[in-house]
């Protein structure tokens, strides 16, 4: 066998695993963890463009995906990756009237873990679902989204995103205008941008913005005009109808004409600007369809690099045997 | 550490390769290389420009990476999972000859897993395996047809390429101790 | 029985001692309190030197969730757990199930208190019938019942008529309002300190100003009523500044604060354990400032009261998502090593004015007996060792309920035995006092 023998610095792979058992937060990552992630999604990016697509390497492995909120696209995604490493794969979806009636979620967590499940991958409405799995459970926990806190997935996606179209993430302008109060992907595209050397700038009323948001590294602004002024990347967050009831605003007519993302305002960033949402979009609201569906939109390349970047986590994670866990 | 196979040995043994190549196959017609990440790959490369010196015709390239396939994947004790880069091979495997290429031949475990990722490309007429040094100790079945050199080593040495386009040198060095 | 606390330093402020003194206690009451006290036939009890005599502790803040919640606590587990943390009396909270809004509650809760003779049990019965913030409770039957206050904790007074009235009628039996100071509308479904912890955390925040403005509503109808008002459990700046200006105009309102939130911040909900159930009560662990300005009201006089909140929780209800689990944790066995270490040890306070916060105050407040130990009262007494090294073990406190986020902690002081009604019902092994 030809191991691959190492007489060059730029042959050594500068971290060839996550230093931890979880993928819990991107906060909790450093830039070359989330570099090994990005690099590792390229090579999986591939096996969706062979005619069959799919390697043996997460072969045996067991993973469930346990989703107490609804998702249809981020279940897919997961979904998609692990078949296509191989793993067997279990999908649960909870009606939080379940929960409220009966099981704690640690208790259903522990249900699961006596079946042995290599690996969960949680999405839960609380905060910290997440961190709460990780200290009861031996399998590897991955954070498909928990309340408001992280979406990490999402995040390194949208990095993966950016870094195709642009081959860097440094130094790049990155507007992100929405719900910046509420959101989980808001949250780790700042950790991930920040610690990755771009120049983040959030917009959105101030109803929305969450307590000491410049202490997140961060430009802050309400006005939309200044935060796209020269923009690489624009980013739009969903806007959720409850949060019109709750008096964060007043209406979504009026959200959209102040902070939709229009032609008009496109035009004020860079010509070779990138426009991304999460998803699912809300056209009228923060986004109007014809951004959404132009030129500039790469927002089906976010779905498509979905799976690859989530095969690149899952097999990361998955190593056979004990990781040392983050201090 | 004695060099077992210096620069020049190493061009000419490509060299006899090749026209080992074209003879056996009868010309180059539904030929490919496929190199075995990573320095199989620059043997590939290296072969398929000696192809087309001789024959006058290109044939196509590709670079293999067998991380996903190898069967000790997650079985490591401790530590890193392997590194896994980019399989490139931008042309249709189904119907042709594949010649695939690798520096060492040892257990055979390597050359298991680029036929397992091969054939989940397609269907290839045939597989044809060529190694720079084969350093015995098969622990599977297989067999290389084309071999640069015959070396005998014992379990506890290692026997290390050393190509110009990753290490700045071409050698062959048999080691004592260490991992290949 | 007599008993002689022979050679300790004595700190007893109401009656101006603080030095070298010995005690007697005859039966259940102080005889005298003197230097070079003949032994007579009394047992005597040597205090070693650096060991402090107090009057007894007073814990005014204290869930002891009988009836109906003896899965978190008991009558009985509860004073066991005060006199283990130095407390000799404790006043109880009526959000037990039923709420503690008429005499029966208050009987049965007296009752299990006498049965388990430990701590003095003052029940604190409700303002509103169910502490549903409609209807005055019978204010008078409760008094009469046994309680020595009325609140509805656990939630504020609903609406500012209620209180009005509430201080107005319970004004006649001087018995003070006890305020779980807090706007529900601007608490919303909070769970967090509003701050860039709750922020990088994703949870919901509660601003200080939730908590200030129950504070100045409850400050401006004490003025109206001429009543005595008390803000429990305060940890905001913005409360004690309202609070210095309302002792500073003569309003008859005094204040409490709990060991957590003059000693933790809200950066114990990050770390070391993450989203830490234990670090979740309300009113929330705050930031730094308002830490910072609890120890400045405890050491200024502004503070009037250390009284810990003490609120067990089952371990399975704090096993759950941080949103979901219920707010409070323990603090009767805490809290004397937090003082000491926090207070006295770090330089903030002496040692006669943490006697002031823990027995003379609380029993001012209240209308009870102690607070002293001047000749004739009851004999309740506790003893601090100061220099003791404590290391707090949650698995063995003698609380039901083991939800702390003091868990591990080592600290200077500890409470060396509690003596109640001239009854050593806790002395600490490792305190080197033969009793």
């Amino acid at each position: 066998m030809s191991a691959p023998v190492i007489t060059r610095v730029e042959d050594m792979p500068a971290v060839t695993s996550l230093r931890r058992k979880d993928l819990l937060g991107i906060a909790d990552l450093a830039p070359d963890e989330i570099s090994l992630v990005l690099e590792t999604a390229e090579a999986m990016k591939e096996i969706g463009s062979r005619p069959i697509k799919k390697v043996p390497a997460l072969r045996g492995k067991t993973v469930v995906n346990l989703f107490f909120e609804p998702s249809t696209r981020t279940r897919t995604s997961f979904e998609i990756a692990e078949k296509r490493l191989s793993a067997d794969t279990l999908n649960i979806a909870i009606a939080s009237s379940s929960v409220v009636k009966g099981e704690t979620l640690a208790d259903t967590a522990l249900n699961l873990e006596a079946m042995q499940p290599d690996m969960i991958v949680l999405r839960h409405s609380s905060s910290g679902a997440c961190h709460l799995l990780a200290r009861i459970c031996r399998s590897a926990i991955i954070n498909a989204g928990d309340g408001m806190h992280e979406h990490p997935t999402q995040a390194l996606l949208d990095a993966f995103t950016i870094r195709e179209r642009k081959q860097r993430l440094a130094g790049l302008k990155v507007a992100i205008v929405g719900d910046l109060l509420h959101s989980r992907v808001l949250r780790s595209n700042i950790h991930l941008l920040t610690k990755m050397g771009a120049d983040v700038w959030v917009c959105g009323p101030p109803t929305l913005f969450p307590t000491d948001i410049t202490r997140f590294g961060v430009r802050a602004t309400s006005r939309v005009d200044e935060a796209v002024a020269d923009a690489d990347v624009i980013m739009l967050l969903r806007i959720q109808l409850e949060r019109m009831e709750g008096a964060f605003f007043p209406s979504l007519r009026e959200y959209f004409n102040v902070f939709g993302m229009t032609e008009a305002r496109l035009r004020l960033a860079k010509p070779d600007v990138i426009i991304m949402h999460p998803g699912p979009m809300n056209r009228g609201v923060e986004i109007a369809s014809e951004v959404a569906d132009g030129p500039f939109s790469v927002i089906l390349d976010q779905v498509a690099n979905g799976v690859a970047v989530r095969m690149a986590v899952l097999y990361l994670l998955a190593g056979g045997a004990e990781h040392e866990t983050a201090a | 550490m004695p060099v077992v196979m210096d620069a020049d040995r190493i061009a000419r043994t490509l060299t006899r390769i090749a026209h080992e190549i074209v003879e056996r196959n009868k010309g180059v017609d539904d030929l490919a290389l496929v190199g075995v990440r990573t320095r199989g790959v620059h043997l590939a490369r290296r072969l398929a420009r000696t192809l087309k010196e001789i024959t006058g015709d290109d044939v196509p390239t590709g670079a293999l990476d067998i991380t996903l396939y190898r069967d000790d994947l997650m079985r490591h004790a401790v530590g890193p999972q392997p590194l896994v880069r980019r399989t490139e091979i931008p042309f249709s495997i189904d119907d042709r000859k594949i010649l695939l290429v690798d520096d060492v031949l040892y257990t055979g475990r390597t050359t298991r897993a680029a036929l397992d990722a091969l054939i989940d490309f397609g269907r290839p007429r045939g597989i044809q395996l060529i190694v720079l040094v084969d350093r015995g100790h098969r622990e599977l079945p297989i067999k290389a047809d084309y071999v640069g050199k015959n070396l005998p080593t014992a379990p506890d040495q290692s026997v290390q390429v050393c190509l110009q386009e990753t290490d700045n040198r071409d050698e062959v060095v048999l080691q004592q101790g260490g991992a290949a | 029985m007599k008993r002689l606390l022979k050679g300790g330093r004595v700190i007893d402020p109401v009656n101006g001692i603080d030095g070298i003194h010995d005690v007697l206690i005859d039966g259940e009451r102080i005889a005298a309190v003197g230097r070079d006290l003949p032994i007579d036939d009394a047992s005597v009890i040597e205090i070693p030197a650096g060991l402090i005599v107090c009057p007894g502790f007073i814990d005014i803040h204290v869930h002891l969730r009988e009836p109906g919640q003896e899965h978190k606590e008991t009558v009985a587990s509860g004073t066991a757990s005060a006199v283990a943390g130095g407390f000799t009396a404790v006043a109880c909270m009526p959000n037990t199930t039923p709420v503690n809004d008429d005499a029966n509650v208050t009987a049965y809760i007296l009752s299990k208190a006498a049965e388990a003779n430990l701590a003095r049990v003052y029940p604190i019965g409700a303002v509103s019938r169910g502490s549903q913030g409609e209807l005055l409770a019978d204010i008078a039957e409760l008094k009469n019942a046994g309680c020595v206050a009325i609140t509805d904790d656990g939630h504020p007074v609903k609406t500012a008529l209620l209180m009005r009235r509430a201080m107005e009628y319970a004004g006649m039996f001087g018995m003070p309002v006890i305020e779980h100071c807090e706007d529900a509308s601007l608490k919303g479904d909070g769970v967090a300190h509003e701050g860039y912890v709750a922020a990088t955390l994703g949870l919901r925040g509660m601003p200080g100003a939730c908590e200030a403005l129950g504070v100045e509503r409850g400050i401006l109808l004490s003025e109206l009523t001429g009543s005595a008002f008390h803000v429990a459990h305060m940890s905001a700046r913005a409360s004690l500044r309202a609070v210095r200006k309302g002792k500073e105009a003569g309003v008859r309102v005094t204040c409490e604060v709990a060991p957590h939130h003059f000693t933790l911040t809200d950066e114990a909900l990050n770390s070391p354990v993450p989203y830490d159930t234990n670090t979740k009560m309300n009113p929330p662990l705050r930031e730094a400032a308002d830490r910072d300005a609890m120890l400045s009201g405890i050491a200024d006089g502004s503070v009037d009261v250390i009284a810990t909140d003490h609120a067990p929780h089952h371990y399975d209800e704090k096993q759950v998502e941080f949103d979901r689990a219920p707010f409070g944790i323990v603090g009767l066995e805490t809290a004397v090593p937090l003082s000491l270490d926090r207070l006295v040890h770090a330089g903030r306070i002496r040692l006669p004015r943490l006697v002031e916060l823990l027995s003379v105050n609380p029993a001012r407040i209240l209308g009870i007996a102690g607070g002293s130990l001047s000749a004739g009262v009851a004999a309740d007494v506790t003893i601090l060792a100061p220099d003791l090294r404590v290391r707090i073990d949650a698995a063995r406190l003698r609380s039901r309920s083991k939800n702390t986020p003091f868990d591990g902690w080592e600290l200077r002081g500890g409470v060396a035995a509690t003596f109640v009604g001239g009854r050593p019902l806790f002395v600490n092994s490792e305190a080197a006092l033969a009793v």
